[in-house]
């Protein structure tokens, strides 16, 4: 088997700022990888230049297709990465309303990603849009409604229904429970976690809450700086920690 | 009145049709690329029109363009040939150029058109100048020109899908009766101007050449004579041309397009024809106003 998502040696800079400094990475299929580190350590910038949203300065990142073709993310034409975001990624932002149309209603934004990969029948995007409400728990019934009358909480689970419709074998995740309080933020996570499993997804997750991380992810990069300063299995990182940072991030964490 | 005018002569310190020979070559340019690429909006140095934006002034360019001094040109304005719009125009031509009109569509062989398609079929040959305020179809879902210029580039139009998606749930059917969106030759989505959409059917595979143009923005773009036209909808909501369910009062048709006239204060109403050379055509009802 090989790797899904595979970047080596890349390099971004603003100004003076090293975004990122040689920073290599791999997912493989079905992995939940989560990229933890203080604010500005890179993470947000990895996620980015990985889903091909922005160009590095240096390196390579190449994705494995489901036929087994190898794509050059940093070499791919806009036409080509819009196909693989609409086809093969997701990408989940922080704040669903940069990703949500707030003025199209909730089915209208899940159907959205179907019409654009051609689906041209009303009732079965309808029904595709209520069975996908119903497993991100909002009640089908109000699939008209808008995502303005929704909380916080629902249009975070929107924008999941939104970006999973399509079936995605990778989805990029950018602190998905951030801006939520926590008994939403369990519960989503709970979602999250259920869905990963039974869709056998990849997920990249960029979030600095170590305890979803600890409930996500198989495999924990952590950064800082723009490097990566260490990786390995979840409960090896977080239990027994080797670099000084991951230490001092691990026992930052506040006991309930 | 159906028969065509003499040709009268033109006012002299005017070039044949108003603009120079340098622009309308330019013009000429814009509109062959158009007609190469069916669907696709071309820029063009759209110049100052001795009439105000929103009355035309695309669609004289385009008709100054393509005018020849053997030309019979038909203008219509709503399908009619008697309204302001259409009068000051077919004068206008008549002045600069000294081209003979006529109000008939069989006789013309260029017809400008305001928001319909004439009920006569066109033939081979025959050129339809749209006047086109908004030549962008995806101007109210997308605000930055070029984002809908790179959905255009990638054929990415799930977007105005979504539009029609919102349509039919909210009414229960799509709620755009004139201005509804095309698709040409499989592969651009096209705004059609207003014409009802009574009238877009008429646009696919049609025998004569659709030139569209856009003055205040700058926009050529064009059908070539027997290009797939389709409107957008869905397998299960099909497109459906709409029609006011009556006959016309005057020629009592039930297959043209009909306008509503309110004839006086107390709730009168009558529908007559859009197209008055086709209505005129037609022997008229007994009881006919």
């Amino acid at each position: 088997m090989s790797a899904l998502l595979q970047a080596e040696g890349l390099d971004l800079r603003f100004g003076a700022v090293r975004a990122l400094d040689g920073v290599a990475i791999s997912i493989w299929p079905g992995e939940v990888v989560a990229i933890v580190g203080e604010s500005g350590s890179g993470k947000s910038s990895l996620l980015r230049v990985l889903a091909g949203m922005q160009r590095a300065d240096a390196g390579a990142v190449l994705y494995r297709d489901a036929a087994g073709a190898t794509h050059s993310v940093l070499d791919a034409s806009d036409a080509a990465l819009r196909r693989l975001m609409r086809s093969d990624w997701g990408f989940v932002h922080q704040n669903a309303r940069d990703a949500l149309r707030m003025e199209v209603s909730a089915g209208g934004n899940v159907g959205e990603r179907l019409m654009a990969a051609g689906d041209r029948h009303y009732g079965h995007i309808r029904e595709v849009a209520a069975h996908w409400l119903e497993r991100v728990e909002m009640d089908p019934a109000r699939m008209d409604e808008s995502p303005k009358n929704f909380s916080g909480g629902m249009q975070q689970r929107l924008q999941i229904a939104r970006t999973l419709v399509t079936n995605p074998r990778l989805v990029f995740m950018d602190e998905p429970t951030g801006g939520l309080d926590v008994s939403v933020q369990a519960r989503l996570l709970d979602l999250i976690r259920g869905l990963v499993a039974d869709l056998g997804l990849a997920v990249l997750l960029v979030t600095h809450d170590i305890a979803a991380a600890r409930l996500l992810a198989h495999r924990i990069v952590v950064m800082r700086h723009g490097q990566v300063v260490e990786e390995g299995l979840t409960d090896r990182v977080l239990d027994d920690p080797q670099h000084p940072y991951t230490q001092l991030l691990v026992s930052s964490v506040l006991a309930a | 009145m159906s028969e065509t005018s003499p040709k009268p002569r033109p006012l002299a310190g005017y070039n044949f049709g108003y603009l120079d020979e340098a622009t309308k070559r330019m013009i000429r340019r814009a509109l062959l690329k158009a007609v190469c690429i069916p669907g696709h909006q071309v820029p063009f140095g759209a110049r100052e029109m001795p009439l105000p934006y929103g009355w035309g002034t695309g669609g004289i360019q385009v008709t100054s363009a393509v005018l020849g001094p053997s030309d019979v040109l038909k203008v219509i304005d709503q399908g009619a040939d008697d309204t302001t719009n259409a009068v000051s125009i077919r004068r206008f031509f008549s002045r600069v150029a000294g081209v003979a009109t006529t109000e008939s569509t069989a006789e013309a062989s260029i017809i400008q058109t305001r928001h319909r398609i004439p009920e006569t079929p066109l033939r081979e040959g025959q050129i339809l100048v749209y006047q086109v305020p908004m030549p962008e179809p995806l101007f109210k879902l997308e605000p930055r020109v070029a984002e809908s210029t790179k959905l255009h580039a990638l054929a990415d139009y799930g977007l105005m899908q979504v539009k029609l998606y919102e349509d039919i749930a909210r009414q229960g059917e799509v709620g755009t009766s004139y201005n509804h969106p095309v698709m040409v030759n499989h592969r651009y989505l096209m705004s059609p101007s207003p014409i009802p959409a009574f009238d877009n059917p008429k646009m696919h595979m049609n025998a004569g050449l659709q030139l569209f143009g856009a003055g205040r923005e700058k926009r050529i773009y064009a059908v070539p004579p027997y290009t797939d036209v389709r409107s957008l909808d869905f397998e299960d909501h099909p497109f459906k041309p709409v029609r006011a369910p009556h006959a016309c009062a005057i020629c009592g048709s039930e297959e043209s397009y009909l306008d509503e006239v309110i004839t006086d204060d107390a709730g009168g109403r009558m529908h007559v024809c859009s197209d008055t050379d086709y209505c005129a055509s037609r022997p008229p009802l007994e009881d006919a106003p």
